[in-house]
């Protein structure tokens, strides 16, 4: 007989590994990219296979030439940066800026600290904060919804319901459109109901917990409906603030990635409420219309402070 | 369903010897019985070379409060007082014996008509269960006469009998409540005697419906001894998750179950404590299971403590081909062996197969903060974190971190996606902290 | 022009008033100390390993400054050189310490200790301690997973591929103890490292009975007692089925070395001896 193998227990794994996880989540983004594709059309389209195939040959170029060592691209989360990219990305934005983008996502905000698990910044968002910043007018010209549409750099762009909240300007669509996607936006947080899909998919897999959607969502439904209490003309309300901008896509797939976000239930809870506060107050009193963003990367610079003073509940510490 | 609180997860059961009635093990020629086999310090060898045994005959005897006699399990001449090796690959003294034919102690009542009375005083039922060696057979093998007289001040108001058998492929404990169901309700009513409680509990994992049958039949006519029928959930079996599961209260950081008032006890044990007392029978031979997903009979045998491993794996049908691992005990917290020249003691559960393709461990990677290891921990504690730490040797930080509190069940690797040994780690840093903290007693 | 000379002006009035007010606190709030411990610093050679029992070098700079005579301080890295040097400094006269180096008491090496089991959990020595006597049915021996040679700040000490046990390299080895520390066996020693850096050492820890250590090792130590007898310096004592020669007796007479029948006794750096046929020739 060969000679036995000898290592500690446990003996048996649950078979759970990064792809699936990795795979799982971008399978729970196919209801929204699929309404993109729909309402956005060609321009969507080239968008998102220009994040994902720069996102992945970045990383890969990155590990094995400047870094010399073995590659992680099949492990899904590049593919999975590109694609949470791409969705928070006008679908006229040119490729050039969306390559500049994906450096800087994958580069900068994933490479530069050692890789998968070791970034303390959400790296899609660093990403499309830094398109944001360095190319203001393109990041902020937003097509209208045109089903199948062959446009690209020329689609005719509108007013966002969040710059109309933001300027007290123009008819918000009815919410039936708003929870079906029917706006002007990014390509992947239009559709509330496609996210709400992946929601349900991640939570039914396990890949996530509903802590950080929850109390992300609750907290910015209590804030603007208190706001929306007081002052009914200034503020608007609270479900036109939950179905409209990145607040979906935020709550439930940027804010709940797996590196940035604290690693106990209870400090989740606080991180999704810091979140809420910190978009309502951008979104309300701030110069941008749209604050999740933001507010998600100034949380995750809180998650380590959470991590070390929020501990889980341990057994035995309350006696009955 | 009741359950524990925190964390837990559901790996596959692979009971595939459910059901499978137990097998009386043919004597083998040698037996070699460890002297020290369960917590505590060594027993003393009282038999030399050339001595004649019967089963059941004391050949060693316990040294100190926290020890346990042994028994010989079989009859013949002492060949010599030598040491073998443990599973650990650490050798230690034993007594090897040569069988000759199979006489027992003439106090042993052998027949197995079921003696339901006991009249004895509790401290001589105490005293005879502490004579017959036995000690707990869940796997601890911590002497069960220490754990039934609990130090003064401190009451049992409830006996927990773990029949739950949350390790995968095991079912040397279910079989032996189907079959010696009347007896273990017996044992307990023995127990609840000795502690003087008038509420007993049996725990028993929703897998077993025949079990939670059988034992609600027989206990319905006893007072005070209800089954409780739990969620199928790891590590279900661990005593304090037990206790909280079944009663509700959760032992605290570093302290005993009696201080929660409940005493848990397997439920081989009591069966063992039902012959030491009414059957004047020590413990020299347990139940265990031999299977695997390639075993060619996966089923239960009775065998003789001292049993060689080699011998129980011979008459179950050989190692099968292709097997990469050979594991003393469960799945999840058993010990892959060196080779089968081990003597089966009185904690040997089971021996499980593992084929090839699961007997490698896949590459680790970067944790990737998911928290799924902190979700399934029972304890409420931080493995990756705990593991960090045990990595850079911050040993106060481990400490604040309740590494202790840690029951070593394993679930924390089992769930990890980057396949990163937290287990190993933790386990490291728990005897580094250990030994710090009993230095720091002797010191004061 | 106008504003650069303003400019100028008022940054040299910043500059200058700040140095003043740096100047005078400086002075005021002076720390006073031994201006030797920084000229025994100098002379120390700022390794920071650890080996002298103190946390660095300046600590190890103020315990020699602090302390009445040199008795107990050593720096192994620096060795007889620097301790002269910082004795010099201090005033004092220092015995210099017999250099020691690093030995491997394991020759269990893989023809002669075969492996039984593969093990697959962390390639880490404490952890594979921490589990099991390790691969080989020695349970005292090697179990070459490498601790050693992580701990050893000098690059010192390796663990060769082919016979999976730690080489110590002689030259390179500081003496400061690491390597010691990490072994959860405890194979490695500091002993003296002789003249011409010849010494000699039993290359066992196994403290089996005889029959049962040379099972599972050729070159284990069986605690046959022949080189203890035929020691004439009374240097080897045995204990627990195993030889230990203490270096301060040993005068290095080889003597125990053709007398071990296991070859467990190992000599290094001596120059090879005369074969029989050459002494009888010789002889004659």
């Amino acid at each position: 007989m060969d000679k036995l193998i000898i290592s500690p227990a446990p003996h048996i794994h649950g078979g759970d590994s990064v792809s699936k996880n990795m795979t799982g989540v971008i399978i729970a983004l196919v209801p929204a990219l699929l309404v993109g594709f729909y309402f956005f059309g060609l321009g969507a389209l080239i968008v998102t296979l220009t994040a994902v195939v720069s996102c992945v040959l970045f990383e890969y170029l990155i590990q094995r030439f400047l870094l010399k060592g073995e590659t992680t691209i099949m492990d899904g989360s590049a593919a999975l940066t590109g694609l949470l990219l791409a969705l928070n990305l006008p679908s006229n934005i040119p490729v050039w800026m969306i390559i500049a983008g994906s450096l800087v996502a994958i580069g900068i905000a994933k490479m530069t600290f050692g890789g998968l698990g070791n970034n303390p910044f959400n790296p899609a968002l660093v990403g499309r904060v830094f398109m944001l910043i360095s190319f203001p007018v393109e990041m902020t010209s937003w097509p209208r919804p045109v089903p199948f549409s062959t446009a690209y750099l020329d689609a005719e762009t509108a007013a966002t319901p969040l710059a109309m909240m933001k300027g007290h300007f123009g008819e918000l669509p009815d919410t039936l459109n708003l929870f079906l996607g029917n706006m002007g936006g990014s390509m992947g947080e239009v559709s509330a109901i496609a996210i709400l899909i992946g929601l349900a998919y991640l939570l039914y897999k396990k890949i996530i917990s509903w802590h950080i959607p929850v109390s992300i969502l609750a907290t910015v439904f209590i804030f603007t409906a208190i706001l929306n209490w007081i002052h009914p003309e200034a503020y608007a309300s609270p479900v036109a603030h939950l179905f409209t901008g990145g607040l979906m896509l935020g709550a439930v797939f940027m804010a709940t990635d797996y590196v940035t976000s604290p690693m106990n239930t209870r400090g989740m809870l606080v991180y999704g409420v810091g979140i809420g506060i910190i978009t309502v107050l951008i979104r309300v009193f701030g110069a941008y219309p749209e604050g999740v963003s933001f507010a998600i990367l100034i949380m995750n610079a809180f998650t380590p402070l959470i991590n070390t003073y929020i501990k889980p509940k341990r057994f035995g510490e309350k006696r009955k | 369903m009741k359950t524990f609180s925190i964390g837990g997860i559901h790996p596959k059961e692979n009971k595939f010897s459910a059901g499978k009635k137990i097998i009386e093990m043919t004597l083998p020629q040698q037996v070699v019985i460890p002297l020290a086999h369960y917590i505590g310090a060594p027993s003393e060898a009282i038999v030399k070379k050339g001595d004649l045994v019967k089963a059941g005959q004391l050949i060693g005897k316990a040294n100190g409060f926290i020890s346990a006699n042994v028994h010989s399990s079989v009859s013949g001449k002492v060949n010599k007082i030598d040491v073998q090796l443990d599973a650990s690959g650490y050798k230690r003294p034993s007594v090897f014996i040569d069988v000759e034919g199979d006489e027992w102690m003439e106090n042993i009542d052998r027949s197995s008509t079921i003696i339901r009375e006991c009249l004895l005083p509790k401290e001589e039922i105490l005293k005879k269960i502490q004579n017959a060696g036995i000690v707990g057979l869940g796997g601890a093998t911590f002497p069960a006469h220490v754990k039934l007289s609990p130090p003064s001040g401190k009451k049992a108001n409830v006996l927990i009998i773990n029949a739950v058998e949350c390790e995968p492929y095991l079912t040397c404990d279910h079989q032996l409540m189907l079959e010696k169901g009347e007896e273990i309700i017996v044992g307990i009513t023995i127990i609840m005697k000795v502690l003087d409680v008038k509420r007993a509990v049996i725990g028993i994992e929703n897998n077993k419906p025949d079990a939670i049958a059988h034992l609600s039949k027989i206990a319905s006519q006893y007072k005070g001894i209800e089954v409780v029928a739990l969620k199928v959930q790891y590590p279900q079996g661990g005593e304090k998750q037990l206790i909280d599961a079944v009663i509700g209260r959760q032992v605290p950081s570093a302290a005993l179950p009696i201080e929660v008032g409940a005493v848990v006890q397997n439920v081989g044990t009591t069966f063992a404590i039902y012959e030491a007392v009414q059957k004047n029978k020590p413990l020299f031979e347990r139940v265990m299971t031999v299977t695997g997903k390639s075993a060619a009979q996966p089923s239960n045998y009775r065998v003789r403590i001292g049993t060689l491993l080699s011998e129980v794996v011979t008459l179950a049908g050989g190692v099968p081909e292709g097997t990469g691992k050979i594991i003393g005990g469960g799945p999840m917290m058993g010990r892959s062996l060196m080779n089968l020249n081990v003597p089966m003691a009185k904690g040997s559960a089971g021996i499980l197969f593992m084929p090839n393709e699961e007997s490698v461990r896949k590459p680790m990677k970067n944790c990737i903060r998911c928290t799924k290891c902190v979700t399934v921990c029972p304890m409420g504690l931080e493995p990756f974190l705990l593991m960090n730490q045990s990595e850079r040797n911050m040993w106060p930080e481990m400490e604040k971190e309740r590494v202790m509190d840690c029951i070593e069940c394993g679930s924390c690797s089992y769930t990890c996606p980057s396949n990163r040994p937290l287990l190993d780690y933790i386990r490291y840093g728990k005897t580094t902290v250990g030994g710090i903290i009993r230095s720091r007693a002797v010191k004061k | 022009m106008n504003l650069i000379l303003i400019s100028l002006i008022t940054l040299g009035l910043v500059g200058a008033i700040s140095s003043i007010i740096l100047f005078f606190t400086a002075q005021k709030f002076h720390v006073f100390e031994d201006t030797r411990i920084n000229d025994v610093e100098e002379a120390l050679p700022s390794a920071n390993c650890g080996g002298c029992g103190f946390p660095g070098c300046r600590a190890f700079a103020e315990a020699c400054v602090k302390a009445e005579t040199m008795d107990g301080l050593n720096c192994p890295v620096g060795g007889a050189p620097t301790m002269e040097n910082v004795a010099n400094i201090l005033g004092r006269t220092v015995v210099a310490a017999a250099p020691t180096v690093a030995v491997v008491r394991c020759g269990g090496t893989c023809d002669h200790r075969p492996r039984m089991n593969e093990y697959d959990g962390v390639q880490h020595c404490f952890i594979a301690h921490n589990l099991y006597s390790g691969e080989t049915g020695c349970s005292f021996g090697c179990l070459g997973l490498g601790d050693c040679e992580v701990s050893c700040e000098f690059d010192a000490i390796k663990v060769n591929p082919v016979t999976k046990l730690p080489e110590v390299d002689e030259d390179k080895c500081t003496s400061c103890g690491a390597c010691v520390k990490a072994c959860p066996k405890l194979l490695i020693e500091l002993r003296k490292k002789g003249p011409k850096s010849r010494r000699i050492y039993v290359s066992c820890r196994n403290e089996d009975r005889g029959p049962i250590a040379k099972k599972s090792c050729d070159v284990s130590c069986i605690a046959c007692t022949k080189c203890e007898k035929v020691c004439p310096h009374e240097a080897i004592t045995i204990s627990n089925n195993l030889a230990f020669i203490q270096d301060d007796k040993c005068k290095l007479c080889r003597k125990c070395v053709e007398v071990c029948p296991t070859n467990a006794i190992v000599e290094l750096n001596f120059p090879p001896r005369k074969t029989k046929t050459e002494e009888v020739a010789v002889e004659a």
